[in-house]
């Protein structure tokens, strides 16, 4: 153990100096206060959660501190220093790590030369690595983080890329690490296995702060936590003292019901039926391997697997936007995959399936459009929209602000640009967009990714409501608690095959988690 | 939500901030002019008075402003798609080419039979050239910079065989057309401004001063308030949203670089239709390529476009004089300022941003205290 006295943050008054220190933090985008009067004490030695809704500012006070953004007003202090953070440069020679949400990794370098990049050491990168080498492997071994630092990083499961930005900020000599958003990428098993990694680093000393929204793991891990709403730190408490409600409460700022209560379903007759689908993608690999499933009136299947193992391609399939390769997609008894009339995707919506899909910045709307233009994305040719030739701007400017009104989006103005609303508004945008048809089936992809608390218990209940009024929802997450929660059945997808189903009323974590890794079929 | 002390008024990036970079461009230009032992003072005397200062320079400066117009507009229109059209210069040159085949098929016919082929053989003409190169990036991924470069260099040689072998009027030497008939000349300005009784001296300008002017308002009511140019700009902004709605990026690609090809064959109309009224050599003159910093400058919007057409047009016009006013500068002088003018505007448009909305909230804020 390298750290020699370990600070009893865990119990109380944190000693002096804190590890980090931000005092009166302030920060304007614009219009948008994203952070006002922020003040935070990290103990060294520690984990320190950050949770917040989205648009609490939270990732905008942790791009401050690495140095992406410099604060309109306030301090930031490390060890008790006044420091002046202009770059990430100088956020990572006062020992500051960050692994990002998404990874900032280059997919056609090796882990070797990832891990070097930005820290080479002289012109020539013989020498650099080959001291990166040795220093990678007496990390691993340390820290249980193995990984073969002549792979490419491209080619690697998330897990392992995660792993590689960890050891990235590792290798830079990194003291304080953030972590924003870990787990959305793991496995329960793997995220495990990283919650021990950081426990081993908090006892050498070194301090973990944790930006996440899953309260479960705020509990599980975090020794103090601070709470973050609208630019502004409602409290910091100790994990010890406080309970997951209570911090929702505090991040939401009213009661909020964790659980969605939820009748058993009343399952009709099969509005989609998939039959040995096979999708090869661009580059010739097969994402989905013979899968055959149905989706009935009523209720909602969930597919469950960690991301990467042919959701999203059998999702996109469905939704007439790759072309399968073998196999049969029969919807309301027509079947999807024969491209014989007119765009699928077009096609598809006019039959009444709709789809939200996974990813809403790169597909669900166009950011630089207004909200208005995004709120009639893929419905552009309604003859409600349109007077002869001309678009309506009128009509769809109408149809936005109703759409806002019943989903709660906020602020209310259509003619917000798309990229300003916060991820949980932009969400409710394109939900809206794609219940207000009142779909027969529902593909929906990841409703909740990035969103905070107060939305997704508004989605989870649309979605809820929806399947009671005996329409089909064909769920994609890679979050286990959210198809726990909505699916009335589960499918596990490893490596592009439906590898079991389960009655979500018997489905048990553990076990979910295994299928998930591929280490056992269902019965 | 209210305005936090961070924002500047709109009016600062639209309108002070383009007349900031102009002032720096002009100032820069200032100071070559002082290195070749001129007065700054007179070059923009001389370029303003040669733009603006009689009747008849402005009727040239709107001749020029014409072209660029139409040219700004095809790049604009363009790149709503996310398409770089380079190839302006070679669908003028084409456009041109139908232009003047109707012309010598049918300038026998009255004005009002002639004039509705010839717009519709510019449109047609340059939008066929500009066809090619979308069709080969939407289905063969050809890179649009690459093969509408390509195709300038294509129209040029084409041109020349055409005019020296083919429509070269029978026994001269210089390669051009026979001259069209006068009653399918389009109608000059100073022509209709004289019979209501406003002098104008002769010059260029033309009916097709005003046939730019409603191309601009009708490319600004497709982009923005029609459905195709709705899903135009859904595949320019985020091409995998416009597939995820429906749209066939592939298509709007096609089409997009039709009606760019289209607009940019309308300069065949002002240049041959209206003022040379025969086909010749070299006539687009590389407006093509100028209304790729006129759409830059304008940001590609038809209003943007216009003004940074005339904007052009006055630099065209004024900088003709500059060789007569004065000795030690040439027509070269304005090639520089336009340089500068495009480096301003166009990659250094942020210069002066931070700074000047800077300016601007310090004393928002001072309001609001």
């Amino acid at each position: 153990m390298t750290g020699n006295d370990r600070p009893d943050s865990r119990r109380g008054a944190p000693p002096e100096p804190a590890a980090l220190e931000l005092i009166g933090i302030e920060k304007w985008f614009g219009p948008v206060h994203a952070n006002s009067g922020v003040s935070l004490r990290v103990a060294r030695g520690s984990i320190h959660g950050v949770i917040g809704e989205n648009g609490a500012g939270k990732s905008t006070l942790m791009s401050i501190v690495y140095g992406y953004h410099r604060p309109d007003a306030g301090e930031v202090r490390i060890a008790g220093r006044a420091v002046a953070i202009g770059r990430p440069a100088d956020a990572i020679a006062a020992g500051i790590g960050m692994v990002h949400q998404h990874f900032m990794l280059v997919d056609t370098f090796t882990v070797l030369e990832n891990i070097v990049l930005g820290a080479e050491g002289g012109a020539l990168l013989r020498g650099g690595l080959a001291q990166a080498r040795a220093e990678l492997s007496r990390l691993a071994r340390e820290y249980q983080l193995d990984v073969d630092p002549d792979a490419l990083v491209g080619e690697l499961p998330v897990g392992l890329q995660q792993r590689v930005e960890i050891l990235k900020a590792l290798y830079r000599g990194a003291q304080i690490l953030i972590l924003d958003e870990p787990t959305a990428v793991l496995t329960p098993q793997e995220a495990d296995h990283l919650f021990r990694i950081l426990r081993l680093w908090r006892d050498q000393g070194r301090t973990v702060i944790l930006i996440t929204h899953k309260l479960r793991e705020v509990m599980a891990i975090t020794d103090r936590v601070t709470v973050m709403r609208r630019g502004e730190v409602v409290d910091t408490v100790d994990t010890a003292s406080t309970s997951r409600e209570q911090l929702a409460e505090m991040m939401v700022g009213r009661r909020v019901i964790l659980r969605v209560q939820k009748a058993p379903a009343k399952p009709g007759k099969d509005v989609l039926r998939v039959e040995h689908l096979d999708v090869v993608d661009g580059r010739g690999v097969r994402r989905v391997k013979d899968a055959s499933f149905a989706v009935r009136a009523g209720e909602i299947v969930g597919i469950a697997g960690v991301s990467g193992n042919g959701q999203s391609e059998l999702l996109a399939a469905i939704a007439g936007l790759l072309q399968p390769s073998a196999g049969r997609i029969v919807y309301h008894d027509r079947d999807l995959a024969d491209a014989s009339d007119g765009e699928p995707a077009r096609r598809a919506r006019r039959m009444k399936l709709a789809h939200v899909p996974e990813d809403r910045h790169r597909m669900g709307m166009v950011v630089s459009f207004s909200a208005y233009d995004s709120a009639i994305l893929g419905y552009q040719d309604d003859a409600e929209l349109n007077r002869g030739v001309i678009l309506s701007r009128g009509a769809a400017i109408d149809r936005c602000a109703r759409l806002m009104d019943a989903y709660d989006v906020r602020p209310g103005r259509p003619l917000l640009k798309s990229a300003n609303f916060s991820g949980g508004n932009q969400q409710k945008i394109v939900l809206g967009r794609e219940l207000d048809r009142d779909p027969d089936l529902l593909l929906v992809g990841q409703p909740t990714r990035g969103v905070d608390i107060g939305a997704i218990e508004f989605i989870h209940r649309r979605l809820i409501e929806m399947r009671d009024r005996g329409k089909a929802i064909l769920l994609v997450s890679v979050e286990l608690d959210e198809i726990l929660a909505l699916a009335d059945r589960i499918l596990v997808m490893f490596d592009g095959a439906i590898v079991g189903e389960i009655d979500a009323a018997a489905a048990d974590e553990r076990e979910l988690g295994l299928m998930m890794a591929g280490a056992r079929e269902a019965a | 939500m209210t305005a936090g002390p961070t924002e500047a008024p709109r009016w600062v990036g639209l309108v002070l901030l383009p007349v900031v970079n102009l002032v720096a461009a002009f100032a820069l230009a200032g100071l070559v002019a002082l290195a070749l032992n001129e007065s700054p003072i007179q070059l923009m005397h001389v370029l303003f008075f040669g733009a603006f200062g009689t009747l008849e320079s402005v009727g040239f400066t709107l001749y020029y402003t014409t072209s660029f117009i139409f040219a700004g507009l095809a790049v604009a229109v363009a790149f709503h798609c996310g398409l770089f059209n380079i190839g302006g210069e070679g669908q003028a040159y084409i456009g041109g080419l139908g232009v003047g085949l109707v012309c010598l098929a049918f300038d026998t016919l009255p004005f009002i039979v002639v004039l509705p082929l010839a717009l519709l053989a510019a449109m047609g003409f340059g939008a066929a050239w500009a066809y090619v190169p979308g069709w080969l990036q939407a289905k063969r991924g050809s890179h649009v910079v690459i093969t509408t470069i390509m195709f300038n260099f294509i129209a040029a040689a084409l041109m020349t065989y055409l005019l020296v072998d083919v429509l070269i009027k029978p026994g001269q030497s210089s390669p051009e057309t026979r001259e069209f008939a006068q009653g399918v000349w389009l109608p000059l300005a100073h022509d209709w401004l004289t019979a209501i009784g406003i002098p104008m001296p002769r010059s260029p300008l033309n009916l097709s001063f005003v046939f730019a002017l409603a191309a601009a308002a009708l490319v600004w009511v497709f982009i923005w308030h029609t459905r195709w140019g709705y899903e135009l700009r859904a595949v320019g902004l985020n091409e995998e949203a416009a597939v995820y709605a429906g749209i066939s990026p592939s298509r709007q690609i096609i089409v997009a670089m039709a009606i760019s090809g289209g607009l940019a064959g309308l300069v065949g109309i002002n240049e041959i239709l209206g003022v040379h009224h025969r086909l010749l050599l070299g006539f687009p003159a590389g407006y093509g390529f100028i209304g790729i910093a006129v759409a830059l400058m304008g940001r590609n919007h038809p209003v943007g476009v216009c003004l940074a057409a005339l904007l052009f047009g006055a630099l065209f016009q004024g900088g003709s004089e500059i060789s007569f006013e004065m000795r030690n500068l040439n027509r070269e002088m304005v090639v520089v300022i336009e340089g500068l003018v495009i480096l301003f505007c166009g990659a250094l448009e942020n210069l002066f941003r931070p700074r000047l909305e800077a300016l601007f909230r310090r004393r928002r804020a001072a309001a609001a205290a």
